[in-house]
């Protein structure tokens, strides 16, 4: 008999392999290998390869037998905290990138030794993103997005960083390396290597164009460190500190050559000019600087051309609206089809206007009539970005957009419906995380989901449901009145801010009666404000179809009528879903919106659609009702059973537990969630969610509409 | 430096010596002629932009007495008008600052007036519009306001919530200014004067402050005020290294939240 403590053999590590490896293994993979191999070590570390597998086959078996495979040797060269980096770490990939980057990481243990240290003293980009992100936007020019990639380069919207920088032995000074790094490309865009398409069009004409960009690059780099010293001491220090650690020092005849680009009037002009004396002489063009990556002009060319088109499409609609607000109408009434409005183009000036602390060091004034205009404040931010492209505003811009271009929009809308249309797939949506309890991590931004519109329908069911309820609403308004506060002056207190004089009359009497003077002597103002904010949202799963949907909407009809007495703010949104990459969030009635009859259509179409993948849209709306400004906050979830999902992981305890800690984090911003369930299995899995006092279960489906309002009575009062 | 406060009374308050104030448009000549029509004003811009301290220059300027009212959401009404309290056995009325300010012909600043209650704010109203009288129920008076009286107001629209918004009818009563920060090259001259910092610190700080400006709405509510400005370049001017300042004087007064903080002080930091 093998008591726990005792290490398994091969053949019972084996057995237990197989239950879990099943779907990857075959006549000519068995798990033996593995088995053998593992049977060397103790038993808790067995028993942590046999769990892990288990979990990871749950994910992905392929994945699970190449841990199997490789778990032994990783244990042999890391201890167990490291395998279990290693092993979430080929996780995640599997989650981003897919099975064979995953397989990869894997079989790679060797790999993954020699960069430990690095991931140990390395700085991970997901944890400084954000403050970079900001640094970036606080320095100034066009809002750029810090995003991790294989190089270091910006494609002049974002700045591509690795997503891991170890290079020096502590965080801090990893974080040095990565502010160095967003700082050079922030300069590229700010400073000006890619403006006006000089640079594009330069390296049209090279011969050796791979050769010529690097040692551009390198002439570049020199130039932008200049700038960055002049006005940025304490980033140009760093920077300095990182060179003497990583770099080589400067051959002097380099120095000499790169002078001119070290004064202030320097351009990428100046840059290009000196590249020929470079290309004509036989200085070597010195290595890379640690921090300055590379130059991708192919990246920049397609972004580039996309945002001028963009921006003069706004800009010009913005003058539209400028025509608009001095004439009264829109222009170019009587040509609906025309993109552009050429008679316009007269009645606008810019005037530059000497303006320090911008690279070219001038700004404009725009003109309309001849009168100066104010700008609004997204107009400006267009204006400063086509001026950081093109370092001007091109004469050809100051020309109304007409019509045409009004309706039919802009390119990159993010119309949330025409997603499948195939244009563009997560552009304009929300990710969410989504908890792996296994893992006992977040999967990052794992779910997609999108916020539409509920499509309304006529009237007709909302007022069939006030008649068939008619004498209910009566009893609710006159229940929800009685809830409603006001301000009340409530005399003869012990504090308060004004003197009750009545009550102090009669004290005065009492005291010269020989009576003991009471305290109670002044009026206090009680304010009984309801500050509450509620964010309803329907399960518009599919099996909800049929009688469960119409006494949703019935519920949902009596609930707004009675919130509407009470004046509570309330918005109310559906949700469903099919897989990760779809979940889906339907406004019914946002938070500012009135109970209006576009309103009331939209709660009669409430329909049955797909699946009910919890976590996502509940993430999404506690984003929705943070946002509001209450004292109370609640979220209350109506549903008819467990969380569910075409995809089969989510089903069961994966679900249930995602759905539990997304309630956890919305619990942590001070939100309420409960749950209204008409799932007569509710008591079994509601209390572990939502908790013990936090749901109710509606075991007759006709008295939802009474009991959702009578619940939420009870819930605020 | 004083050790003891001086106490002396609302009405009283005369500004002797003039306070430093850079215009930046024509907010004193459309001041002085609202005052001189007898017409309320509304200060209206974010904090630290210089609102407080052009009712006090403009107080200098006209010579009369400043009452400053700090609103708050309990301010009752009966602070502003008055109150009667009780004195050996009798009881006697005080009049608050409002009826103060109006009976000594003075200005009254009701300073954030959108931090007091509604109700409190409609006892304004006849003040603010042509009838220019104060009703002191309580006393059964109705107290008419001289020429030389004035009343003006700050309101903050940055962050006006849905709680806090000037109703239609006090906001229509009063002629309106709009402040905001100054143009760079005002700013530092600003700083340069309040604090004696020099030039080339007190550009540095004017940059820093439109770095946390363009942050705003990124995480931050509003970006640093002239007014923190002047707080960090004083501390610079006494000593304390430029960096140091910007994190006490500035950074911490923006934010709370870690991450910013960080990218705040790394802003600062990378200018000095």
């Amino acid at each position: 008999m093998i008591g726990p403590r005792y290490p398994l053999d091969a053949e019972a590590l084996e057995r237990r392999m197989d239950a879990y490896l099943d779907a990857a293994l075959s006549s000519r993979r068995t798990a033996a290998a593995p088995a053998r191999a593992l049977a060397a070590f103790p038993r808790d570390l067995q028993e942590f390869v046999l769990r892990w597998g288990a979990i990871i086959a749950s994910s992905n078996c392929e994945l699970a037998y190449q841990f199997t495979a490789f778990a032994p040797e990783a244990m042999g060269a890391m201890d167990l905290d490291s395998v279990e980096l290693w092993l979430l770490h080929a996780m995640d990939l599997y989650d981003n990138k897919g099975q064979r980057p995953a397989v990869r990481a894997f079989q790679d243990v060797s790999g993954f030794v020699a960069n430990r240290q690095e991931r140990l003293s390395g700085m991970a980009l997901e944890d400084v993103q954000g403050v970079l992100e900001r640094f970036v936007h606080g320095l100034d020019g066009r809002g750029l997005k810090v995003a991790a990639g294989g190089e270091t380069y910006t494609d002049t919207e974002h700045l591509f960083v690795p997503g891991i920088v170890g290079l020096l032995p502590d965080k801090d000074a990893n974080f040095r390396l990565y502010k160095a790094m967003v700082v050079h490309q922030w300069a590229q865009n700010w400073f000006g290597t890619w403006r006006g398409g000089v640079l594009l069009d330069a390296v049209e004409r090279w011969g050796q164009p791979d050769l010529t960009l690097r040692r551009l690059h390198a002439l570049e780099t020199v130039r932008l460190d200049a700038c960055i010293e002049r006005d940025f001491p304490g980033l140009h220090r760093d920077a300095q500190a990182l060179r003497r650690e990583l770099d080589a020092p400067d051959d002097p005849a380099w120095r000499a050559l790169t002078e001119p680009l070290r004064r202030p009037a320097a351009l990428l002009e100046d840059s290009l000019r000196l590249l020929e004396a470079l290309a004509a002489g036989r200085l070597h063009c010195p290595r890379p600087r640690c921090y300055q990556g590379g130059l991708y002009p192919e990246r920049v060319r397609g972004v580039l051309e996309l945002r001028l088109a963009r921006e003069r499409g706004q800009f010009r609609i913005a003058l539209a609206k400028l025509v608009e607000e001095v004439d009264g109408q829109p222009p170019g009434q009587e040509e609906p089809e025309a993109e552009e409005l050429p008679e316009t183009r007269g009645r606008f000036k810019l005037r530059a206007r000497a303006e320090r602390d911008t690279p070219e060091g001038y700004s404009y004034d725009l003109f309309l009539d001849g009168k100066p205009v104010a700008p609004p404040e997204h107009m400006v931010s267009t204006m400063e970005s086509i001026i950081q492209d093109l370092g001007e505003i091109p004469p050809e811009y100051l020309v109304a957009a007409g019509p045409g271009l009004y309706k039919r929009g802009l390119p990159g809308g993010r119309d949330p419906d025409s997603v499948w249309a195939g244009t563009y797939h997560e552009e304009g949506a929300f990710l969410y995380h989504e908890w792996d309890h296994e893992r006992r991590r977040h999967r990052k931004n794992w779910c997609v989901l999108r916020e539409h519109e509920v499509q309304g329908t006529g009237l007709a069911f909302y007022h069939s449901t006030l008649r068939k309820h008619g004498g209910l609403i009566k009893s609710l308004r006159r229940t929800f009145e009685v809830l409603r506060g006001e301000d009340r002056v409530l005399r003869r207190q012990h504090f308060g801010e004004d003197i009750d004089l009545d009550a102090l009359v009669d004290a005065y009497a009492d005291v010269h009666g020989g009576l003991e003077m009471s305290d109670r002597l002044f009026t206090r103002l009680h304010r009984d404000e309801r500050n509450i904010a509620v964010m309803l949202m329907v399960d518009m799963s599919g099996s909800t179809k049929g009688w469960v949907n119409e006494a949703e909407r019935e519920a949902i009809i009596l609930l707004a009528e009675a919130l509407e007495t009470l004046g509570d703010r309330y918005a109310i949104y559906g949700f469903s879903g099919w897989t990760r990459k779809r979940c889906e969030a339907f406004a019914v009635k946002r938070f500012e919106e009135p109970l209006n009859d576009a309103v009331k259509g939209r709660i009669c179409g409430i329909e049955p659609r797909d699946y009910t993948r919890l976590g996502a849209p509940i993430r999404h709306l506690s984003a929705r009702l943070r946002e509001q400004e209450a004292r109370i906050k609640l979220l209350i979830t109506l549903s008819d059973g467990k969380p569910d999902d075409y995809d089969p992981q989510y089903r069961g305890d994966y679900g249930i537990e995602d759905t539990r800690q997304a309630l956890f984090e919305a619990r942590l911003d001070g939100i309420h969630p409960f749950c209204i369930t008409i799932d007569e299995e509710g008591a079994a899995y509601l209390p572990h969610m939502y908790g013990a006092a936090n749901y109710v279960v509606v075991a007759d489906v006709a008295k939802l509409p009474l009991k959702v309002s009578d619940i939420y009575r009870k819930l605020t009062s | 430096m004083h050790a003891t406060a001086k106490a002396i009374k609302p009405e009283e308050h005369f500004i002797d010596q003039e306070p430093y104030y850079e215009p930046v448009g024509d907010e004193i000549e459309v001041f002085s002629a609202a005052y001189r029509n007898r017409l309320p004003v509304l200060l209206k811009g974010p904090t630290g932009c210089g609102k407080t301290r052009f009712m006090e220059h403009m107080a200098w300027r006209l010579r009369r007495p400043l009452i400053t009212v700090s609103c708050h959401d309990d301010l009752t009404s009966s602070d502003l008008v008055g109150r009667y309290l009780v004195k050996g056995g009798e009881t006697f009325w005080v009049d608050g600052p409002l009826a103060r300010a109006v009976r000594a012909g003075g200005i009254c600043y009701l300073d954030e007036i959108v931090e007091a209650r509604k109700d409190t704010t409609v006892v304004i109203h006849p003040l603010a519009d042509d009838r220019r009288a104060l009703p002191m129920e309580k006393l059964g008076e109705l107290l008419e306001a001289p020429d030389a009286f004035c009343l003006a107001m700050s309101y903050n629209p940055g962050y006006q919530s849905v709680l806090k918004d000037l109703k239609q009818s006090t906001r229509q009563r009063f002629v309106a200014l709009e402040f905001d920060y100054p143009n760079a090259a005002l700013e530092q001259r600003i700083l340069e004067r309040e604090s004696g910092v020099e030039e080339g610190v007190a550009r540095q700080l004017v940059r820093f402050a439109h770095m946390t400006r363009n942050l705003k709405g990124q995480g931050l509510d509003e970006g640093a005020s002239t007014r923190l400005l002047v707080h960090a370049a004083k501390l610079i001017v006494s000593g304390v290294a430029p960096v140091v300042a910007c994190r006490a004087a500035i950074a911490q007064a923006l934010t709370d939240d870690a991450e910013l903080l960080t990218a705040v002080n790394e802003l600062s930091a990378s200018l000095f």
